[in-house]
């Protein structure tokens, strides 16, 4: 098997789905002669020329909002926003229609489209380029987001987007693109979107992370193995639908509880996963869920990112915490 | 208005006075004062100094991304130069030179792309808004700051730049129907540099000239040879007194070129050629054709040139210097600056980072 880092695997699910079916298209803001400034679509314009693969004028409403009308009429765009911190004016067309329009319709109508989007910080970026506003998408009804970590993940989960009826935010985390590689299955290749993969086995605490949070939790899991703390790190893969059933059966066995996110801690997605816990989990648990988040402030210019960002050590701060309790 | 200044969006005329090698037409020419255009000179010059020490700077992974500007001098020091006191800025990320001329420190920006949010606080006393990354967006705040000066009987001018491939935007078209409707008194200069990244004009619009879309908010519009800063002084000139007058806002495309890349992350070969850029940077350079203009008119020399840029190098090596030796801020500190006043929850969180970094 080859091997490939996020951003190769992200062009390896174009390649092979484009070529295998024609209604599979490409648009955004320099995605075709250049690639897209990561060159996650780097090559396709060669492939299939400039009908499927498209530099648009610099318009992220443009972009989703054509897209919802490309998908209406048998097409399915795969649209790259730059940054997902450039999102929002193509956010009114995710949350007014696409997300909708099945419902909108009663069934009548559905909108295929896949919105990738570059996301989280940690590559000392600028301003808006390092946002992990993940809990947006996953509050509007009729959107699917799936956030791999890594290459295998982002390959499969790339072609299950594209191949599924309904739009999906796919977001790839920035620090990731090119951070490791390691061995993808070539040509055809799925992962199921709504399921989650216990990326480290552990019968202590369960950590449950999804993007580049999964990292900084394995991280933290190899230095808690030092004070006999074995820790099971739960890589969500997909946000939404969520695998519930992944975390609750690991939780159930290790009765501890850390969900780590990169983004806001107000209303983070890790509040309502630990809400989920507490319902569903109470009479197992040894003591309250904790979280480790970003804080809520705007995410700072690249000489205060570290101290922003969690890092291994909060994690760890927040286990020992719970282990304690 | 004077009729020596009409030009007509709809025959896409060109506003240009001085040539490449510093000729210029004598019933154009507005006849700046000598020490007014030295100044004008000199920013530029620091411009294209900060420029080039700025891209070093980032390839010895001193600083982070930055987006260079030369190739847009003229439009940002001739617009600039045409402010009043009171007038107000509102810049784009690209628009170096602009907030460099308005008296904002090379250390400051320096900062900036430094990582270190301080850079972004615009001394009091400086009317210039922090550079704006979201493209477009800053149009619709130019609209409103400028409509705030007609509610308040201000007579100020507001001006404002937006990229070639911001215009695709709907906040360009928001921003200039808003601005027409209220009839505010705000200057937009499309900064036409030829690109949006690797995305050139034809990519973006399918309209001959940027200009022509004043039309259709019913303002008025007009072109002007970027390249070319005593033009860019006369249009901007008069656009803004008509603004200050509340005759109306006036949309300005200024046809320069990006000489660097996009950022110091982009690879520009992938999208133009040298021989493209070489051509057209041995045709045409702002600075050099001001400073031909310059000699023609009898104020400079080579001496004098050799000692601005002497100066030069030095004042932007120590913005520099400063800027690498400026202790980041407290982390705390951005916490402070979420609201005017801090709830507790942020507190909380200020004294949970404490304790998780282990005190600070
Ligand atoms: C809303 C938005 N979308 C995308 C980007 C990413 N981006 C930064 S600059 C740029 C191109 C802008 O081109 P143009 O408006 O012509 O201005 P220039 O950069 O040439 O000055 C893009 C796409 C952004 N900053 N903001």
């Amino acid at each position: 098997m080859p091997m490939m880092n996020n951003i190769q695997a992200v062009n390896d699910a174009l390649m092979y789905e484009m070529e295998k079916d024609k209604s599979v298209m490409v648009l955004g803001e320099d995605v075709a002669q250049i690639g897209g400034v990561f060159r996650g679509t780097s090559g396709l314009l060669d492939k299939f020329g400039s009908e499927r693969v498209v530099d648009t004028p610099l318009s992220e409403n443009g972009i989703i909002g054509t897209s919802v009308g490309l998908a209406l009429n048998g097409m399915k765009p795969v649209a790259e926003i730059q940054f997902s911190g450039f999102i929002y004016a193509g956010y009114d067309q995710l949350v007014s229609h696409a997300s909708r329009l099945r419902q909108r319709s009663m069934g009548r109508f559905h909108v295929p489209l896949v919105v990738r989007m570059p996301n989280g910080g940690g590559v000392r970026a600028l301003e808006h380029h390092s946002e992990s506003y993940e809990t947006i998408f996953i509050h509007v009804p009729g959107l699917k987001v799936v956030y791999p970590c890594t290459p295998s993940d982002v390959k499969g989960l790339l072609t299950s987007s594209i191949r599924d009826p309904d739009p999906v935010v796919f977001l790839e985390h920035i620090k990731l693109y090119r951070s490791f590689r390691e061995e993808v299955p070539e040509g055809e290749y799925t992962v199921p979107i709504g399921k989650g993969r216990i990326a480290r086995k552990g019968k202590d605490v369960t950590i449950v992370a999804w993007g580049a949070m999964v990292n900084v939790s394995l991280e933290a899991a190899k230095k808690l193995e030092q004070n006999d703390i074995e820790a099971e790190v739960i890589d969500l893969r997909t946000l939404k639908p969520l695998d519930k059933g992944i975390i609750l059966d690991s939780v159930k066995r290790t009765g501890r509880a850390v969900i780590v996110e990169e983004s806001q801690r107000i209303s983070g997605y890790a509040s309502y996963l630990s809400a989920i816990i507490g319902e569903q989990c109470l009479l197992y648990l040894k003591a309250p869920v904790s979280r480790v988040s970003g804080y809520d402030i705007k995410f700072p210019l690249y000489r205060l990112e570290e101290k922003y960002l969690p890092g291994p050590e909060s994690v760890i701060h927040a286990v020992n915490n719970i282990m304690s309790f | 208005m004077d009729e020596k200044y009409l030009f007509n969006v709809k025959k896409g005329e060109t506003l240009h006075i001085v040539d490449q090698d510093g000729t210029y037409d004598q019933d154009l020419d507005p006849g700046i004062p000598e020490e007014t255009l030295l100044k004008m000179y000199r920013m530029m010059v620091l411009t294209r100094t900060y420029d080039e020490k700025a891209i070093k700077l980032q390839r010895a992974g001193r600083m982070g991304t930055y987006p260079p500007c030369s190739g847009q001098e003229a439009t940002q020091a001739g617009s600039v130069f045409a402010l009043k006191k009171d007038d107000w800025l509102v810049p784009s990320y690209r628009d170096i030179c602009s907030m460099i001329t308005l008296g904002i420190s090379m250390k400051d920006l320096f900062l900036v792309w430094m990582g270190d949010d301080n850079g972004n606080r615009i001394p009091e006393g400086i009317n210039s808004l922090p550079i704006n990354i979201v493209v477009g967006s800053q149009l619709l705040h130019a609209t409103g700051f400028a409509w705030a000066a007609n509610i308040k009987k201000e007579n100020i001018a507001v001006l404002t730049y937006v990229g070639d491939g911001g215009t695709s935007r709907g906040d360009f078209h928001t921003s200039l129907n808003f601005a027409g409707v209220f009839n505010v008194p705000a200057v937009y200069i499309i900064e036409n540099n030829g690109f949006a990244i690797s995305t050139r004009n034809k990519q973006e619009t399918h309209a001959e000239t940027l200009a022509q879309k004043a039309l259709s908010y019913g303002i008025r519009g007009c072109r002007v040879d970027g390249m070319d800063v005593i033009a860019v002084y006369v249009a901007a000139k008069e656009a803004l007194d008509r603004a200050r007058k509340k005759e109306g806002p006036t949309l300005i495309e200024s046809l320069c070129y990006r000489f660097g890349p996009h950022t110091t992350s982009d690879n520009p070969d992938l999208y133009r050629t040298k021989e493209e850029l070489e051509k057209i940077m041995s045709k045409t350079d702002p600075v050099v054709r001001f400073k031909n203009y310059l000699i023609k008119k009898g104020i400079w020399d080579d001496k004098k040139e050799s000692s601005l840029q002497e100066e030069a190098g030095d004042l932007v090596n120590k913005a520099a210097k400063e800027a690498e030796e400026t202790p980041p801020p407290k982390f705390e500190e951005l916490f402070e600056n979420v609201f005017g006043n801090m709830p507790d929850y942020l507190q909380d969180e200020i004294d949970h980072y404490r304790k998780v970094s282990g005190g600070e």
